[in-house]
Formats: C-alpha cells, structure tokens, sequence
C-alpha cells in the first residue's frame, strides 16, 4: 500500500476496529446468508452512509455475489463499490501555480473551521509558502480572538477587524495585504451559519463577489468543514453551500472521534464532491490529504 | 425544523390513506417509511428498530376506531409512541441550598459556551442570580467568548485565565458564589471527546469538587449515529441528568434527540433555535412529537408571544382591533413584538399548515420589509401616526426623505395601513386569511 500519513492511520484505527472490522468478520464466515446481507446494511447505516446510498450500494453488491461467491471476494466487491463512489469525484487540491491562493473556508457553527485553518496555514507554511489569515467572522464573540492565537501559535500573520465589523471590507483588506506581502496562499476564516440562514448565505455569497472582483478567478478553493459526527444534514450542509458559493470541496474534521465518517461516501455520491483533507486531532499536525484508496482499503484491513 | 420527517410522514399516510381498511400489508408498508424518514433523521438504528416494531405491533393489532379513517389511526399511533419515547418535559432543578450548579459537558463544538450564556440569561429572567464560569482553558479564545457573551447578557464571569486547572477554577467560582450571594452557577466546561480519557477523567474531578445539581449534556441537532455512544459515555462518566438540543434553528431534523433519549433515558430539557442569548427554548415532548408529525407547534408560538407581548398590551391590541382605532403607533408596537419572537420565517413555521410557506419566503425579504416598515413610521410625527389621513403630498416627500425610502415605498406602506384596517373590520367575524401580505 502506498504510503500516507500517520495521522489519517492513526485515526482510522478506532473506525476501523469498531465499525469496518465488523464487516471485515463478517466476511470471513462461511457463507453470505440473508443475515450477512441484514448486518451489513445495519452496518452502513449506522456508519452515516445514509439510506439512500446504502441501498444503492447494497443492490449493486447483490447483483454482483453469487450464492456461490465466496466471502472474501464479496468483500472486495463491497470494497471497489465504496471506493468507486469517492474515486471519481477525487481531484488534486489547488491545481496549478498562480501567484496568490485565496482560499474560502466555509461551514456550519462549531463544525471545526477555525482549527481546521490553522492546521491548514501549517500545512502551506511547512511547504515554504507565505501564508495570510483572514478573521472573516466578525460575529461570534471571540472568534477573531480564537484566529489570531492561531495565527500566533503556527506563525502567520492575520488581518482582523474589530468584532461586528464588516466582513467584506475584512476580505477585502486582507486580499490588498496579500498582494502588497506577496503572500502565496490567503485563507479566509468565514463566520459559522447554518445552511438554512437566507441572509447569511447571501452573505457569504458577497464575500466571494469581493474576492473574485480583486483576484483573478478567485476564490481558488472554498472548503466546507464537516463535522465528522455529522449525520444526514450533511448532505443537506453541502447542497446548499455548494449551491451558495461552489464549494470545491471537503474538509472532514474531527475524525479522531469514534464516529465513522460515513457522510463523505453520500455527500460524493450525491454531491459529486470531493473530500480533500481529514483533520483528526488537536494537535497542529494532525491533518492530512485525504486518499480515497487508503481510506477503503484500511477501513477493510485486518489489524488482529 | 422537523420539516422533512413530517413530510415524509404525510406522504407515507397520503398512500394510506386512499384505503378503507388497515390491513397488514398496509402497516408494513407504512412502517418501511416510517423507518426510513427516521433513519433520514438520524434517529439511532437500533431506536428505529424498536420503535417502528412497537407501532407495527400495535397498528396491526388495535381496531380503528370509528371516528378515525385508518391512515389518521396510524398517525395517531405513531404519535403517541413518539411522546412516550421522548418521555416527560423535565425542568431545570434547583432545589436544596444555594448556589445550585448546572455543569455543561458535551463533544467540540456542540455549542456549550453559547448555551451557557442562553441558560445565564433565561435563569436571570426567571429571577436568579446567576454566576458563569469560564472552565474551558483549552480551546484558544473560548474565555474570551464568553467574557464578551457575559457582558452582552450582563452575567458576571468567572474567569481565572487559562493557566489554572479546571477543577481548581470551578471550586474557586463555588466559593465565590457563596461569598457573594449567586443563586446558580453555570460551568462552561471544554468540549471533549468521549474518547479521551484524560479529558473526562478532568469532567468527573469537576463533578467530584462541585457536586452539580444538573449534568447537562449539549447535543448538536446534526449529529449522526454517533450521538448515542457520546451520549451512553458522557451519562457513564459523569451521570447526566439532562439534556440541550442545539443549532435546532437549521434544517437538522434532531433524530439524535430521541435516540439519545431512548437509550439513555436522559430527559431533553431544552432546545437552542439561534445565534442570539434569547433563542432558547423550553423542550415540550408532546410539542416536538405534534412537530415530527407536521402539525405545528402551536403551543410554542403561544409561549413565544406571551414572553414577548405583554398580557396588557394584548388586551388593548384586541380592543383596538374590535373598535379599528389601530393607529401607526400600534403598527410599530407590534412590529417590536413580532421582532422579539424571532424571524417571521420561525412564527410562521410553526403555525399548522404554514410550513411550506416559511420555506417560500426569503428570510431577508420578510425582514427587510419590516425594516423598512418601521423605518417610515419611525420618521412620521405622532400626529401622522395617529392620523394617516393628514399625512398629504408633502408630507410624503418629507417623510421618504426622512426614512431613506422613496413616496412610492411610503405610499405602499399608507395604502397596506389602511387595508389593514378594513381587514381587521371584517376580521372580526371570520379568519384573517392574508396577513402576511401587511408586511409586503
């Protein structure tokens, strides 16, 4: 197996213990009976894959098995099914050289952005790039705060406002820094809102209106934040900031919790969205490019 | 908010509902959607399972009664089950000798310090003296959150930095709430992993030193399957007592409520439906179960508009509809009142069969007309106000000038007045059936 790193490992192990190790046992019986078809449904379910999903994966792995089929080898049917769901929404994140990155980081309140864009500022930061944070949530209390002790702890400067201040002319600032610093990438910490908020979405919408009027074909990424322990609302999470601001894709946060993380196979099934990066702890280092591959293929292995 | 699942629901009894009789294969096929719009909702495998076997069970068995065509007898099945899994409202308690300590302990981000403030202001509304404790010295930033949070709802903080440990800086907080006469003392603790065990050994000496009266778990509306096992270890280690539903205001459909209820049997005892300290609301199973079924919440709109409209002033709103002598000043009175309950989106929500309305109208719309509104009115004199009639050509210009707005908007507003008027002269006998259109 290619090599990746030891943090997305690390926090898949609990995942894989408890959930996908379940299915790996599963398939290591005799034969597939009606039971196995029931426990690996209630398995996927119970994993956030989503009813919908589910089923259509469940259909395609009964046409496929045979009563003759042996379990193993339904396994890596089941396998190539899940991973032929993320695998051709994958792409490349910031494809392409360009002199400034601007980067949206957007979500719903407490799904992790702000500690998902100081794991990301240290991941530019330790590829030699300059990186500028921009405090965009001028509207909860002490979120400008928050940034700007990140920003301190990864060693990046951040352009912030005073609180309630608004948020375009902090975008618009911190893009005029960036260009006059010669700055390489721009991340631009957005308030949380839940996707439901009209206003706010329009909002954000304005904020994206200022940063492609200064750069050219900018924002470059907008990276919705989930929250791995996030159930179906997810789906609904990234239809409609996909639809507000084009999200480009996915960030999966905190899935150092035992939660399964099951949403990413619906969100890219329906979606078409790619996930991009896993944040998995606390720690500044605990982020990785997410791999489709490795992801499948280590919530299958067998650790016993 | 529980939008989706009653849609669902309604569908699944739409089909039923075209037949005479509940035979078998109609409960089965009821209970398969039933079991998917709960699953959709992020209701617990293992709690949908035992819920839809129980209404199976009892739809199959039971005889429709007479006044009841089959589909509204499994509504009503469906219904009562769903009350008695969500279990009783449950109150704060605050018995036993000051200070009594709510601790709020739940995952990162599930929204404890915003809750904490809601719960200060609500508690200082009910007339105790509140103290907020600032025990999260992990997260960057979250003293200061709630320092600023504190000053907004005019709560004293208790607030020791970052540098002393948790448990030491809520048994401080304790004695101070007893030096300084607080009645209830609300611990904002760190958002942790149940995982961790590090973190919730910290949770159980926090407990141990403040032997809180309330243990309230802070549930994210969206959360997924994973809200039971947080649920199941959080209620191992530290003996939950209650539970908080936030971010309820979105489109999550809150499943994680009634599983955790299920299984666990820790009671729900409020629900965050906003970003502003007010927008707390007291959980009322009956009233979710009526929501989940698509019936509106009546009830919660009732209570909104007593908290925000004072009997009195009710009262003479009445009688200055019966006699339409309502004036401009009532206009904005009103338009105060509608305010204080939250976005005009939220009201109509919850008004039976409005549902699909609220998603029609653009939050910004509603409000901004509102706005608008209260603007023109703002820049009439008080005589205007009174008296619309004299308001004539140049007044207009001036009062336009005045309200940023232009005489066409202030004419449209004139013209709206004065059809409110008549309408609530005819309304006096039937339903209003356009209200919302005063507010174009």
């Amino acid at each position: 197996m290619t090599a990746r790193p030891k943090a997305f490992d690390d926090s898949l192990t609990k995942t894989r213990r408890s959930f996908f190790g379940r299915i790996a046992g599963l398939f290591r019986q005799e034969k597939i009976t009606e039971e196995t078809w029931d426990e690996l449904e209630m398995l996927l379910l119970q994993a956030d894959v989503g009813t919908k999903t589910t089923i259509r994966v469940m259909d395609a792995l009964r046409q496929q098995v045979k009563a003759n089929t042996p379990p193993e080898q339904a396994q890596e049917m089941l396998k190539a099914e899940l991973l032929a769901i993320l695998k051709p929404v994958q792409r490349a994140y910031l494809p392409g050289s360009r002199l400034l990155h601007v980067i949206f980081v957007v979500g719903v309140n407490g799904s992790g952005k702000t500690t998902s864009i100081a794991k990301l500022a240290k991941y530019h930061k330790s590829r030699g790039q300059t990186v500028l944070l921009a405090a965009a949530d001028t509207f909860r209390a002490a979120a400008i705060d928050q940034i700007k002790i990140w920003g301190e702890r990864v060693g990046v400067d951040v352009v912030a406002h005073q609180p309630g201040a608004d948020p375009g002319a902090v975008v618009y600032d911190a893009i005029g820094a960036a260009q006059a610093r010669h700055a390489d990438v721009l991340i631009i910490d957005t308030a949380g809102r839940l996707q439901t908020k009209y206003n706010l979405m329009q909002e954000l919408r304005k904020l994206r209106g200022v940063a492609q009027k200064q750069v050219h074909l900018a924002p470059h990424e907008t990276l919705l934040v989930l929250d791995a322990t996030t159930g179906q609302n997810g789906l609904s999470q990234a239809k409609a900031f996909a639809e507000a601001v084009q999200v480009t894709g996915v960030v999966l946060a905190k899935l150092d919790s035992s939660s399964k993380g099951g949403i990413v196979f619906a969100i890219a099934d329906e979606y078409k969205l790619p996930v991009l990066f896993v944040a998995t702890g606390e720690k500044l280092d605990d982020w990785a490019e997410f791999d489709p591959q490795a992801f499948v293929d280590s919530l299958f292995e067998n650790r016993e | 908010m529980f939008d989706s699942l009653s849609d669902k629901l309604q569908e699944v009894f739409r089909k039923l509902s075209g037949k005479g009789r509940l035979s078998e294969q109609d409960v089965n096929e009821a209970m398969r959607e039933v079991r998917m719009a709960l699953l959709e909702a992020d209701v617990n495998y293992k709690v949908v399972k035992d819920f839809t076997a129980r209404v199976r069970e009892r739809a199959i068995g039971s005889d429709v009664m007479q006044s009841l065509t089959p589909a509204q007898m499994v509504i009503k099945i469906v219904n009562e089950e769903l009350v008695a899994t969500l279990g009783e409202a449950v109150h704060l308690d605050l018995s036993g000798p000051p200070p009594a300590v709510i601790m709020l302990v739940g995952l990162q981000g599930s929204g404890k310090t915003t809750m904490a403030a809601k719960l200060a202001l609500y508690l200082r509304r009910s007339g105790e003296r509140p103290l907020l404790v600032a025990a999260d010295v992990y997260r960057p930033a979250a003293v200061a959150q709630l320092e600023t949070l504190g000053k907004q709802i005019d709560v004293p903080v208790h607030n020791e930095g970052t540098l002393v440990a948790p448990p030491v800086i809520c048994e401080n907080a304790l004695k101070r709430a007893h030096r300084e006469g607080f009645s209830v003392v609300i611990l904002d603790t760190a958002g942790r992993l149940q995982l961790d065990d590090r973190m919730m050994a910290e949770l159980e000496q926090v407990k141990r030193v403040t032997q809180p009266r309330e243990a309230l778990l802070i549930v994210d509306a969206m959360t997924g399957q994973e809200a039971v096992a947080v649920a199941e270890e959080f209620n191992k280690r530290v003996a939950l007592t209650g539970l908080i539903l936030t971010k309820v205001d979105g489109d999550a459909r809150g499943g994680a409520a009634l599983s955790i209820r299920a299984v666990t049997g820790v009671p729900i005892k409020f629900m965050g439906i906003g970003e502003k300290v007010s927008d707390l609301e007291v959980f009322y199973p009956d009233r979710l179960a009526s929501r989940i079924l698509g019936m509106g919440d009546v009830l919660t709109l009732i209570e909104k508009a007593e908290t925000s409209i004072s009997e009195e002033q009710a009262r003479k709103m009445e009688q200055k509809l019966r006699k339409a002598s309502f004036t401009f000043e009532d206009l904005i009175e009103q338009l105060h009142a509608v305010k204080k309950m939250g976005s005009l989106n939220d009201i109509i929500g919850m008004i039976p069969g409005m549902q699909q309305f609220s998603k029609q109208l653009p939050e910004e719309e509603t409000d901004k007309a509102l706005q608008v509104s209260e603007a023109i009115v703002n820049s009439m004199t008080r005589e205007e106000r009174r008296n619309p009639k004299v308001i004539n050509a140049s007044r207009r210009r001036r009062i336009a000038k005045g309200s940023g707005t232009s005489v066409q908007q202030v004419n449209q507003l004139l013209r709206q007045f004065t059809e409110m008027q008549s309408m609530m002269k005819q309304m006096q006998g039937k339903k209003g059936r356009n209200l919302l259109s005063m507010f174009r």
